[in-house]
């Protein structure tokens, strides 16, 4: 018997970067907008949004290439003002990879160690395990010109936890990828992160990386950050219409508030009836008016005389196959738009006729009121 | 239409074939006719020699010639490189408004009548209460040298990656350290292959030296002297060769080191790797 647990949490509450109100303008232009964050030791932290949302901008201010206009940074307790990047405890993995073309992979990797002057063998034996770490043992000699995207990407990851850094920084390493590589990457690089225990901060556009990777994510948008939260919290819970749409697919249903007491909120929909949920921690009231979201994949079709304590009946129409599984497109009387649902196919959803009449549960607990 | 694509690539053939002897014959003459024992170019050859190859050591004015163009190609290379450095890293590096116009105006000594850009920088230099002497000449293959020079430096220049010289800062090492193990070793054949360029072309330039300079004769000049006299003309035709070889030497050396530069410079991304 399968029992449902909650997660353990692995890393501890001490803060290892403090972001306090960090600020970076442009003449007019905000690229970040007043942006405070902790993220704590041994954390798999990602900044999520779309291109232009300040994500890059945050992560090149910790590694020291670029300067708030106001605000402060601090790494392990220690404020970043003024400090250059070479001075910082932190190493960044570029989007590009930086490869140094000139050397070759071993000399790459070797290249901050140099600046140490280790003594006795123990640059080469540290080389030799950054390489064993990303599984390019056997390769030092190999050139730099002569490496698959995939291993430029391992070498860049070796050159940077060769430093032991504090924090590791890691600017879209996986863009440059291929779908297949990049998925095997996403869980090498969550088992690499566990196994040296060392902070890692990620910047991404892609929403499903930064779900599978990370323990914590900042969602931002327009130089704000919108939501920070566990990946579960950020897919299930989002705090807006913004940030529901940019994590998949969300169905928003018109809901009209009926009352708001402490942690709860009941309201009238037309589709779904009247629903309590949960109050969102930042809900702010605005008028009666409401929006309630459901994942597409939490609604469930009902077969024959099949049914549940909470559904909704419709029409089906619109099907498209997507292999493992089906996307259907039910209209329900009283909805403005169409649900989108998402069922697996090993119940014969892709055979479902467009136009049939549907019956569809769900979880009232699915439902999610959010700020418009 | 098969006659004609038949008959078509054989046209071609035999073109590029008259095409590239029109252009190279003249070259192949040079070295033929300078081991030829008699004085006066004409075929049948009378007999071969080395008789004037061993005779060019032995002219006083020609040492001082080679000399003199040795110290003009030397300075005139180094000047322009690290001034074709300075504009070649701000065209590619920094946007700016006017970059266009400026690099434009950089190349236009590609295109000035030779003659005229002679002329014109003679009375500069006059107006300037300069001397005509081998500085003068210096100054003027730099400005005609500056434009190949850019040309090489900035395809090395071309997509070098930003991100390398933060990568060097993110790795712990100096500005100045950056720039010695990361900037330089990657842009060094560039920079080679132009100074190989710009000597090269100041060792044959023969307008702007000969109009700027004072006493002192470079090799272009010292041949065209020799010209006058009939008896000379094998010694200048095994010059020529001795030159022809020397540039050709030189050029291919500075087209290998700057494919090699490109190539290390434009291999970055990953993205196609």
């Amino acid at each position: 018997m399968l029992e449902r647990v909650q997660p353990e949490r692995t890393q501890s509450d001490r803060v290892m970067i403090e972001i306090r109100d960090v600020t970076r303008s442009y003449g007019a232009f905000k690229a970040l907008d007043d942006a405070s964050l902790n993220i704590r030791e041994g954390e798999f932290f990602s900044l999520l949004g779309p291109s232009g949302c300040g994500k890059t901008t945050l992560l090149r201010m910790i590694a020291g290439f670029d300067t708030p206009t106001s605000g402060s940074i601090a790494v392990d307790g220690q404020p970043m003002d003024g400090i250059p990047a070479n001075r910082r405890p932190t190493n960044m993995v570029f989007q590009s990879y930086a490869i140094f073309p000139h050397l070759n992979v071993e000399q790459n990797v070797a290249y901050g160690l140099k600046r140490l002057k280790l003594q006795g063998g123990e640059e080469k034996r540290r080389v030799e395990e950054a390489l064993a770490q990303v599984s390019l043992t056997g390769l030092g000699k190999r050139r730099a010109t002569e490496l698959s995207g995939g291993q430029r990407q391992r070498v860049a990851l070796a050159r940077a936890l060769v430093m032991r850094p504090k924090v590791l920084l890691l600017d879209e390493p996986l863009s440059a990828l291929d779908k297949k590589l990049r998925e095997q990457m996403q869980v090498e690089l969550r088992r690499l992160q566990q196994a040296v225990g060392i902070t890692f901060v990620l910047v991404t556009h892609d929403q499903y990386e930064a779900l599978a990777m990370s323990d914590r994510i900042a969602v931002m948008f327009g130089g704000r950050i919108a939501q920070v939260a566990s990946p579960k919290e950020i897919y299930q819970r989002p705090v807006n219409r913004q940030v529901a749409d940019f994590l998949g697919g969300m169905n928003f249903v018109k809901a009209q508030i009926v009352a708001e007491n402490g942690a709860s909120l009941v309201v009238d929909t037309l589709g779904f009836g009247r629903v309590k949920t949960d109050k969102p921690k930042a809900f702010v009231r605005n008028g009666g008016a409401a929006t309630l979201g459901i994942r597409p994949e939490r609604l469930r079709v009902l077969w024959d005389n099949a049914s549940a304590k909470f559904e909704v009946a419709g029409k089906v129409v619109e099907r498209h196959y997507f292999g493992e599984i089906t996307h259907l497109i039910v209209e329900i009387p009283g909805l403005e738009k169409p649900l989108s649902v998402t069922e697996t196919n090993d119940f014969g959803a892709d055979d479902i006729p467009v136009g049939a009449p549907i019956r569809l549960a769900y979880d009232p607990e699915a439902l999610v009121a959010m700020a418009d | 239409m098969t006659a004609m694509r038949r008959f078509l690539p054989s046209w071609l053939t035999s073109y590029a074939i008259l095409y590239v002897a029109f252009l190279y014959l003249p070259v192949i003459f040079l070295p033929i006719f300078s081991i030829n024992t008699a004085a006066t170019p004409k075929f049948p050859l009378s007999g071969v020699t080395l008789h004037w190859y061993e005779d060019l050591p032995r002219t006083p004015a020609l040492i001082d010639a080679t000399w003199n163009s040795l110290l003009v190609g030397v300075s005139a290379s180094i000047l322009s490189t690290v001034l074709g450095i300075l504009a070649a890293r701000s065209i590619t590096r920094y946007r700016y408004p006017g970059r266009r116009t400026i690099n434009g105006l950089i190349m236009a000594p590609l295109v000035l009548p030779e003659v005229i850009v002679a002329i014109s920088m003679l009375l500069v230099m006059l107006q300037l209460g300069l001397s005509l002497s081998l500085f003068t000449v210096v100054l003027g293959h730099v400005l005609v040298c500056i434009p190949y020079s850019m040309t090489v430096l900035t395809s090395g220049f071309e997509g070098f990656d930003r991100s390398l010289e933060e990568a060097s800062a993110d790795l712990g090492e100096s500005a100045f350290g950056t720039f010695r193990r990361v900037t330089l070793p990657m842009v060094a054949p560039a920079i080679i292959s132009s100074l190989l360029v710009c000597f090269t072309i100041s060792l044959d330039e023969f307008i702007i030296a000969f109009f700027l300079t004072g006493t002192e004769a470079t090799l272009p000049i010292y041949i065209w002297g020799q010209l006058r006299f009939a008896a000379k003309l094998p010694g200048v035709l095994a010059l020529g060769t001795l030159l022809l070889v020397a540039s050709f030497v030189l050029m291919t050396v500075a087209e290998i080191l700057r494919r090699r530069a490109a190539r290390r410079t434009q291999n970055e991304g990953g993205l196609y790797a």
